[in-house]
């Protein structure tokens, strides 16, 4: 085989593949947000007219404006889903760090020969259907569900709480579902850790609890961040979350969006919804993408 | 250091996986339930099971899903494992970041966005969608995962051993089939199977790519789900679920089994 050939079409092949259905698109998602919605097939207006030759781009080009997202910035709904997004995605990055460290930390410090199977144990979940998950916890938060059963036959409370449809239950769900990446970057963090630290820290004096203060948790900040960032990023786009555990008033960007596309068959308007939500990510993919590379430059 | 289960550790390993697996066992558990209500226990009863079997739309749903999943994951594997071969061994060529960004973004990106996009473009294309347009866009997030998978054992590949295959008279082709790809497969394999997976579990990308009479599983089981809670999905869930562990469970052992086998080889090798 002629090598020259062979090397272009090696990158070729998954280069063009990826430049038509993953780049393409987001042009033609810029395209949409700048255009006008309206009643046709497909629901929005310009569309690209070739037949009329250069009059028809310049037509074209003529017609887009920013108007969506002038309407996005005008109107509170999009203003506090995409805060609402936010804060929610920071409480459950919070939960999910404090449920997860005494985890990562207990698997670190189990006997060696139990590392593994629980490793396995915090994996697999992550293999099974995201929404079966997700679906599992409707069953005990309903008001006639299993944990106010619970609740009440114990004795806690005498009326059942009110759970589902609420952010408590998209709290619940988001760390559930993210619970695995919080847990294996801080295990990985606390697992090669040096016993001989600890040993030497309680030498010199330091109590257990003090020994873990000065020196566990601040080698194990990599974890915690890397962690943090792999439960952030994703929940701040979460659809299913908040549409199956959420109420009404749970608003998140990612249920705004498909409101927007499915309910009112706004596809301008969910273009420039997606846009700002990609905006929204840069910030904190960009600070991870550092974060990853400095750690690596730390291990080499 | 002290490698014993202390009270703290035995506790809180307690509590997290109970967090973890209670949902999932009180699912299966009401599976069984002859009650119509998935919280009040009604007695035992495998009726719907029968009844999720006798559903035709959930035997399609399943046939569909199936269909999509195997031919995404074996594009994507094809394509992933083109991509980290380009990645690892290609060196520098024009567009390369570009290259890699691409490889690496639609792992960060949200699901909305990434299916409204193909959509759209869809739409402006012509396409009729259906089950081809759910399986491009499965292949194209799968694929960067195979690639970050396959990429991620190919670094550490040892590439003496295909300098001495070309020094035998290999053509480089050759040696990568010969040599590379043996050594690749178990990277290839959790490629294959993590991208069978992410297709099957996808709700919201094939929701915004599929079109009239292609209806996945995760489509069926929302648009059930949104109308209250059943035991036929519970039913439904325990099978998937089942079928899931004893796919990791049969794959680790192997994984076991072939790296002792490696061990094994290697001592012997080296005596």
């Amino acid at each position: 085989m002629d090598r020259k050939l062979g090397r272009f079409l090696l990158i070729g092949i998954p280069y063009f593949w990826l430049f038509l259905l993953f780049l393409v698109p987001f042009g033609i998602v810029l395209k949409i947000s700048l255009s006008d919605v309206a009643v046709a097939i497909p629901p929005y207006t310009p569309t690209f007219d070739l037949d009329n030759g250069w009059e028809g781009i310049k037509a074209f080009v003529g017609n887009l404006d920013f108007e969506n997202y002038v309407w996005l910035t005008e109107d509170d709904l999009y203003w506090s889903s995409y805060l609402s997004s936010l804060k929610i995605a920071f409480v459950s990055t919070v939960l999910s760090l404090l449920i997860g460290y005494p985890l990562a930390y207990s698997m670190a410090k189990a006997p060696s020969e139990w590392r593994p199977t629980l490793l396995m144990l915090i994996i697999l979940p992550f293999w099974t259907s995201f929404l079966i998950r997700v679906y599992a916890w409707i069953g005990i938060l309903k008001t006639e569900g299993l944990l106010n059963q619970l609740l009440m036959f114990v004795g806690v409370v005498d009326d059942p709480l009110h759970i589902l449809n609420t952010d408590t239950a998209v709290y619940i769900g988001i760390v559930y579902s993210y619970l695995p990446f919080m847990v294996l970057p801080l295990y990985s963090a606390l697992e090669k850790m040096d016993g001989s630290l600890l040993e030497a820290a309680q030498d010199l004096g330091c109590t257990a609890i003090s020994a873990f203060w000065k020196v566990t948790l601040p080698l194990s900040i990599p974890g915690i961040i890397a962690g943090s960032f792999l439960v952030f990023i994703p929940a701040i786009g979460e659809f299913v979350i908040p549409d199956l555990l959420g109420g009404s008033d749970t608003k998140m960007i990612g249920k705004t969006l498909w409101v927007e596309f499915f309910s009112n068959r706004d596809w301008p308007v969910a273009s420039a919804v997606a846009v700002l939500l990609l905006l929204l990510l840069i910030v904190p993919i960009v600070l991870f993408q550092k974060q990853q590379e400095r750690a690596q430059e730390a291990e080499q | 250091m002290s490698n014993r289960f202390t009270w703290f550790n035995t506790t809180s390993l307690t509590l997290g996986f109970v967090f973890l697996y209670l949902p999932i066992l009180i699912l299966v558990f009401f599976s069984f339930n002859e009650s119509r209500l998935v919280t009040v226990w009604g007695g035992f009863s495998t009726k719907w099971y029968a009844e999720l079997f006798k559903d035709e739309a959930f035997l399609d749903a399943a046939l569909v899903t199936l269909r999509v999943a195997l031919v995404s994951a074996t594009m994507a594997t094809i394509l992933g494992t083109l991509a980290a071969v380009v990645m690892v061994r290609a060196g520098r060529f024009r567009g390369r970041t570009l290259f890699s960004g691409m490889i690496y973004a639609p792992l960060v990106m949200p699901e909305v966005i990434t299916g409204l996009s193909l959509l759209l473009l869809f739409v402006s294309m012509g396409i009729d969608r259906g089950f081809w347009t759910i399986t491009m866009a499965h292949i194209t997030f799968s694929m960067c995962y195979a690639a970050v998978v396959v990429s991620s054992r190919m670094v550490t590949f040892d590439s003496s051993l295909e300098e001495a295959a070309t020094d035998l008279g290999c053509t480089p082709f050759q040696s990568f089939i010969k040599v590379t790809l043996p050594i690749m497969a178990p990277a290839i394999i959790s490629a294959w199977l993590l991208s069978f997976t992410l297709s099957l579990d996808d709700l919201v990308i094939a929701s915004f790519t599929s079109g009239p009479g292609a209806t996945t599983l995760p489509m069926k089981i929302y648009s059930q789900v949104r109308l209250g809670v059943t035991p036929k999905i519970n039913a439904l869930s325990t099978i998937l679920i089942l079928i899931v562990t004893m796919g990791v469970i049969t794959a680790s052992i192997l994984t076991k089994r072939t790296e002792a086998r490696r061990k094994e080889d290697e001592r012997m090798a080296e005596s």
